[in-house]
């Protein structure tokens, strides 16, 4: 089927709305369009407000990436305040981040990806039976499994954030549950049955062993626990060469505490480059969003209500120096480093974004741990500050997806302006005024869609883990 | 068998992402457990694209007999009535409309969370894409569908309100309409299990509360009332004495309750951390108690706060521990 067009909707086992319109010339998506289909106007709710409500408000955004948007607030506050979290304070604001971006890794592997698999198109395959078995929607036994280790990790959160999504635990000043010595041992106990949970069932084997590994030949021959499952269908169905992203990546550095960020910030080319925030621009070209190119500093949210035909997204297009960049899991572990993210980079395509989550699960393991390790009942949790009647902040953070912004201005006491750019707007940006299509456009040209079949197109788009509620917002 | 469909309209998500907490059991062994089959989930269920519309589309034609519709988040009416801020992709038609459409054919329409119940935190703040509840527009009664609307099981929109809503109250409400039982419902139609309780019952710091022992800043373990927005004696919801994940509520985890099951929480007209006060007296009183009283007691409490809880108010740990006393 040659020129003919395809579009992809309702696009499910992704966080929120999208719709994908692919044209397809001899068998293959020539060109792709993504569609944000949701418009809140977060932004515009904040205008006018105490700029503590951003704490509330921003965290609603999005089920789940509600601490992400916490901690991007907190710090965007905090900056505009010129108050630093207490060092403890922000190494517990660090593990409630973490837990959440593990959790939504869990999430993203057992509940949106591997589904997929267990579709009948794969009959025949050496690995569909136990795909079926461990894989069916809302049947298989990996994923009720990973539904109640998902849970109990989650009691991390009741205990330091009250509850989960949606918490006001993390502020500018670090966290206002101050953890004892019956919480660190609890938090441990939690921890070690998660880990027992990782090296049983989703790695089968040491998760410091997995991280060890230093290419992705390495990790081709592991071969155990569901990860081994996964790499398995990788290898037979070429996940590797699917979906190739641009190869630039971007990290803003996750999980600030006294001694820096955790994992790394940065720019990728091919190497290593420095991270020039104030190059950052949002082009309104081709999303139903009026105004001018600018730095979300100087941003507006104005949308296009007459949705103009030359548009198709209510998504803004960021560019850093006028380039898209893809962020997320394996942008993260590619700029912090890591040998195995760096060799899967050179492919950088479905199995780069989903072994980088699994090579990050892992990871984030070892820091949780050693968080917990390093609380020291009766420091201080939390440092106080006095809210400015007029300044800026900004607040980069990592979530699950990859870079979280927050922009804030404060005018008499009040917050004038309030831009954001999530991860997924980033990576499921539109087209800007140059034509250049966003990462996913991109990743999608050449994909096989013989017939109007979608399944490699569906494996592409969820390998980004897209969160479409925090794309517009 | 009791069929089930889910639509995520316009909201967050975080009501599904709260309802994947849900323990003992977890979620799809409670659902299978009640009999309940899910039709469809954005979230969870396999069919993507073409395969989904025509599930919905069987619905739509009564070929798939529907008995409980959960509709996750607000519905946006804007741009300009068009409903197109939230078009359902692939389709061609906004949630609202397809939501108007099925609502119904359903034996039971269910609001799960807030903002589906009354707008919530999407009708925020000038309400940007003209949000509002299934069936109430904030504290109004009538939304999408009109204030009499009756389901075909003799219901009105069930409001598990909430933001977001704890998964037991979402499966135990699922699990008695499966069952058949009678849902008693509160005046703003939420289910009574859980909205006949207050936040403050159970509340850790209800000695604080007691002496008026309160904390002046976040993250100190005195009552959250006077200085730091805490309403949780007006608020409906079991939340202190069902935790959440785990051992969790927000007093326990040291920030007040900003009263997120009630419809206009998302706009107090204050800072929601910071208690309104006139001439230095905090505005609000907790549900039920005259104001007189109140005010007597609340001077008399005052003036008898022990040392011991004046000081571990202002601590973000205990300080000072109870005296020991001797059995008689």
């Amino acid at each position: 089927m040659s020129g003919a067009r395809l579009v992809v909707g309702p696009f499910n086992r992704v966080e929120g709305d999208l719709e994908v319109t692919l044209d397809l010339a001899d068998g293959h998506v020539a060109a792709a369009r993504v569609n944000s289909t949701l418009y809140r106007g977060f932004e515009r709710m904040l205008e006018g407000r105490d700029p503590r409500d951003a704490l509330t408000i921003t965290p609603r955004i999005c089920g789940i990436c509600s601490i992400s948007q916490s901690a991007a607030a907190a710090r965007a506050l905090g900056s505009a305040m010129g108050l630093q979290p207490t060092p403890d304070g922000a190494a517990m604001a660090a593990l409630i981040h973490a837990v959440e971006n593990v959790a939504d890794h869990l999430t993203h592997f057992h509940l949106f990806f591997m589904p997929d698999f267990a579709r009948p198109d794969y009959a025949g395959r050496a690995w569909h039976t136990r795909a079926i078995a461990r894989f069916t929607a809302l049947e298989g036994s990996a994923m009720r499994g990973a539904i109640t280790a998902r849970a109990e990790l989650l009691h991390v959160m009741g205990l330091l954030a009250g509850k989960w999504p949606h918490t006001l635990a993390i502020q500018p000043g670090g966290v206002t549950r101050a953890p004892g010595l019956r919480e660190k041992l609890r938090l441990q106990a939690t921890l070690r049955a998660f880990r027992r949970w990782l090296e049983d069932s989703l790695f089968g084997g040491s998760l410091e062993e997995f991280s060890a590994m230093p290419d992705s030949h390495a990790l081709m021959r592991w071969g155990r626990g569901e990860v081994g499952l996964f790499l398995e269908i990788a290898a037979d169905l070429g996940l590797a060469s699917l979906g190739k992203g641009a190869g630039r990546y971007m990290s803003f550095g996750a999980y600030p505490i006294e001694t820096g960020p955790i994992f790394a910030r940065g720019l990728w080319d091919g190497s290593p480059g420095p991270l020039q925030t104030a190059a950052i621009t949002e082009d309104l070209s081709h999303a139903w969003m009026l105004g001018p190119t600018t730095h979300p500093a100087q941003g507006r949210t104005e949308p296009d209500e007459d949705m103009r035909d030359t548009a198709y997204s209510w998504c803004k297009a960021p560019r850093l120096g006028g380039q898209p960049v893809e962020v997320g899991a394996i942008a993260r572990q590619v700029v912090d480093g890591h040998p195995l993210a760096r060799s899967l980079a050179q492919e950088g395509g479905v199995l780069a974004r989903v072994a980088g989550r699994l090579l990050e699960i892992a990871r984030t393991q070892e820091v949780m741990e050693r968080l917990v390790a390093g609380i020291t009942p009766g420091a201080r949790f939390m440092a106080q500050g006095v809210m400015p009647r007029d300044g800026t902040g900004e607040g980069l953070v990592e979530a699950a997806r990859g870079a979280l912004g927050h922009w804030l201005r404060i005018e008499s006491g009040k917050i004038a302006g309030y831009q954001i750019i999530a991860p997924t707007t980033w990576n499921f940006s539109p087209r800007d005024a140059a034509g250049v299509p966003g990462p996913l456009e991109t990743a999608l040209v050449g994909v096989p869609a013989e017939d109007g079949a979608t399944l490699a197109v569906q494996h592409v788009v969820r390998s980004f883990d897209p969160c479409m509620v925090c794309t517009v917002h | 068998m009791t069929t089930m469909l889910w639509l995520q309209t316009s909201g967050c998500g975080g009501c599904t992402m709260s309802l994947l907490c849900a323990e003992n059991p977890g979620l799809p062994d409670l659902l299978a457990d009640a009999g309940i089959r899910l039709l469809w989930h954005p979230a969870l269920s396999v069919e993507t694209g073409a395969e989904a519309r025509s599930l919905l589309e069987r619905i739509e034609r009564g070929e798939t007999h529907l008995d409980i519709l959960c509709v996750e988040g607000a519905i946006a009416r804007g741009p300009k009535g068009t409903g197109r801020y939230q078009m359902l992709s692939g389709t061609g038609r906004s949630l609202m409309d397809w939501v108007a459409s099925l609502a119904p054919l359903a034996t039971h329409v269910v609001a799960v969370g807030s903002c589906a119940a009354f707008g919530g935190v999407t009708a925020a703040g000038g309400n940007p894409s003209d949000a509002v509840g299934l069936q109430y527009d904030g504290t109004h009664p009538g939304g999408l569908l009109p204030a009499g609307w009756r389901a075909k099981g003799g219901l009105p929109v069930i409001n598990v309100a909430g933001c977001p809503t704890h998964p037991g109250w979402v499966t135990e409400t699922l699990m008695m309409l499966a069952a058949g039982e009678v849902l008693p419902l509160d005046g703003y139609q939420r289910p009574r299990f859980y909205a006949d309780h207050l936040v403050h019952h159970g509340c850790p710091k209800n000695e604080f509360y007691e002496y008026k022992a309160s904390a002046r800043e976040l993250s100190q373990m005195g009552c959250m009332m006077e200085n730091l927005g805490c309403i949780g004696t007006q608020a409906v919801g079991d939340c202190n004495t069902r935790p959440w994940n785990g051992e969790g509520s927000c007093t326990k985890g040291g920030y007040p309750c900003i009263n997120c099951t009630a419809p206009e929480f998302e706009d107090p007209r204050h800072a929601f951390t910071e208690t309104p006060k006139i001439a230095g007296i905090p505005v609000g009183l907790p549900t039920d108690m005259p104001k007189a009283w109140f005010m007597a007691l609340a001077s008399l409490s005052k003036a008898a706060t022990p040392d011991r809880l004046g000081r571990n108010a202002v601590a973000d740990h205990i300080v000072v521990p109870p005296t020991l006393r001797k059995p008689k």
